[in-house]
């Protein structure tokens, strides 16, 4: 299947492909514990991105000489599936997904007390079901609520998400299409307590008044995904609580 | 309590990086302090305790203690001591002398027909320092082996609501199903009873306090189940 490309992506009154404004994220529904055999896990869909991630540990490192004396072992595979894009993809690691495994594994650390639970590892999963663009981000949003309902202290929640250029405007959470059409993807993960930046990537190129511009962009997007984090985290809770208490 | 800023509600729930005090408040269980800023570590009830702020979690592992009595799974047999997974985050040691009470000899000692890989153990923990594996003693009494009845599982940090306060919890399980309940601290529960009946009304309700430990008046709504449940099963007996 072609895709046939739009000439334009965003429209004279600012509307893009998909219907959305420049600053508007995609609509996105998250879920917590939604796998039985893991430790935690979740599972999010951000437009057309679905992808679930899921937590196994603290435990026992192995292999043994991997374990860190002073502190736990984080590791994380970033995973697509063969058939989360339009051509088959192959199930074998490729470079960007090697890479996409360390940047979103040191997106997390800084939010994990790893230090808690020297000598063991925590295992991270992330399976990318279907693809649309943002997905590091996605799988971050997702891993750090899956690390939360494992149980694994935190210093705080990390979300992320994407801003950059397309047909010379600045927009928010760039889909497939804008981000392959576009100018720039500048991908952000933030952590909201610390006001910290834990990942910062960019591809293509901007001013740097515009760059400055599409990470504040960027933190707006992270402050309403983590208000959605938040809720997801409680739902379940608040659910039996007035299911009991009436 | 002090007239101190807070910013949620006791017993509210909290997430992880939520600010729950600032600046004359004490960290506590769950929570970090960060620049005169307290925040939670994990997903509970926050707990505004005097000057000490803390969070029950309602989702966390098993984090070893010496003294608790805990009920683990053998996974591995090893020279002279088993390994046993008691779901921390650390796999436990139980010496081989420790069970036999004399010194353990290779070539007259069958460690398998003691305790073989599978087989479930209750025991104590007493010795722990995060720098070597959590040591296991059953050399006390109604310790070792555990020979019968029906394991539950649930979220450690809900171990106090099964016992409850001063144990009123689990008393009355134990009246109201004649179960034997035994309470690892490790969120395995051993219920044993003499009809199956009575260990599935048990392990029911336990299920339920672990669904429902963050809410209250739980003790009542528990009972109240136990007791409906017991009169719909006496029913269902009499009819056959």
């Amino acid at each position: 299947m072609s895709q046939k490309k739009p000439e334009k992506s965003i429209d004279e009154n600012d509307v893009r492909l998909d219907g959305r404004g420049l600053n508007d994220l995609r609509p996105i529904k998250i879920e917590v514990g939604v796998l039985g055999n893991a430790d935690g896990s979740a599972y999010i869909e951000q437009g057309k991105n679905k992808i679930l991630a899921a937590v196994y540990g603290p435990k026992e490192a192995h292999p043994k000489h991997l374990a860190i004396p002073d502190r736990a072992l984080l590791r994380c595979r970033y995973h697509m599936a063969p058939f989360s894009v339009e051509e088959r993809k192959s199930p074998a690691p490729s470079r960007r997904e090697v890479e996409l495994s360390k940047v979103i594994r040191e997106a997390l650390e800084p939010a994990v007390f790893v230090e808690y639970y020297p000598r063991t590892s925590i295992d991270l999963f992330i399976e990318v079901l279907q693809a649309d663009g943002g997905t590091r981000g996605a799988a971050i949003t997702a891993a750090s609520l899956a690390l939360a309902d494992a149980g694994i202290p935190m210093r705080g929640l990390v979300a992320a998400c994407a801003a950059g250029k397309v047909e010379g405007r600045l927009v928010l959470d760039l889909n497939d299409i804008e981000d392959k059409g576009g100018e720039a993807d500048v991908p952000l993960a933030w952590m909201p307590n610390l006001n910290a930046i834990t990942l910062l990537q960019m591809d293509g190129s901007l001013t740097i008044d515009e760059f400055e511009q599409v990470v504040n962009m960027a933190v707006e997007g992270c402050k309403k995904i983590h208000g959605l984090q938040k809720e997801t985290l409680k739902a379940k809770y608040v659910a039996v609580k007035e299911e009991v208490e009436e | 309590m002090m007239n101190l800023p807070t910013f949620y509600e006791r017993r509210e729930i909290v997430t992880p990086g939520d600010l729950l005090a600032e600046d004359d408040y004490v960290a506590g269980d769950n929570t970090y302090k960060e620049d005169g800023k307290i925040y939670a570590m994990r997903v509970g009830l926050v707990e505004y305790d005097d000057r000490k702020v803390f969070v029950v979690a309602l989702k966390a592992f098993y984090v070893p203690s010496v003294g608790d009595i805990v009920i683990g799974k053998v996974v591995e047999v090893g020279l002279g001591a088993w390994i046993i997974d008691i779901r921390a985050p650390y796999p436990a040691l139980l010496r081989a002398s420790d069970a036999l009470n004399r010194p353990f000899k290779p070539q007259r000692d069958d460690m398998p027909s003691i305790l073989d890989v599978g087989d479930l153990v209750m025991a104590k923990i007493v010795a722990y320092d995060r720098t070597r594996a959590p040591l296991l003693s059953i050399r006390e009494p109604d310790l070792g082996k555990v020979e019968r009845g029906q394991i539950v599982e649930i979220t450690p940090t809900k171990i106090p609501r099964v016992i409850g306060r001063k144990g009123s919890m689990v008393t009355m399980l134990k009246q109201e199903t004649n179960c034997q309940i035994t309470v690892g601290q490790n969120g395995v529960i051993l219920v044993s009873g003499r009809s199956p009946k009575g260990e599935q009304l048990a392990v029911m309700a336990i299920r339920k306090i672990d669904e429902e430990a963050h809410t209250s008046g739980l003790t009542d709504r528990v009972t109240q189940m136990v007791r409906s449940e017991k009169r719909g099963v006496e029913h269902a007996s009499e009819e056959i």
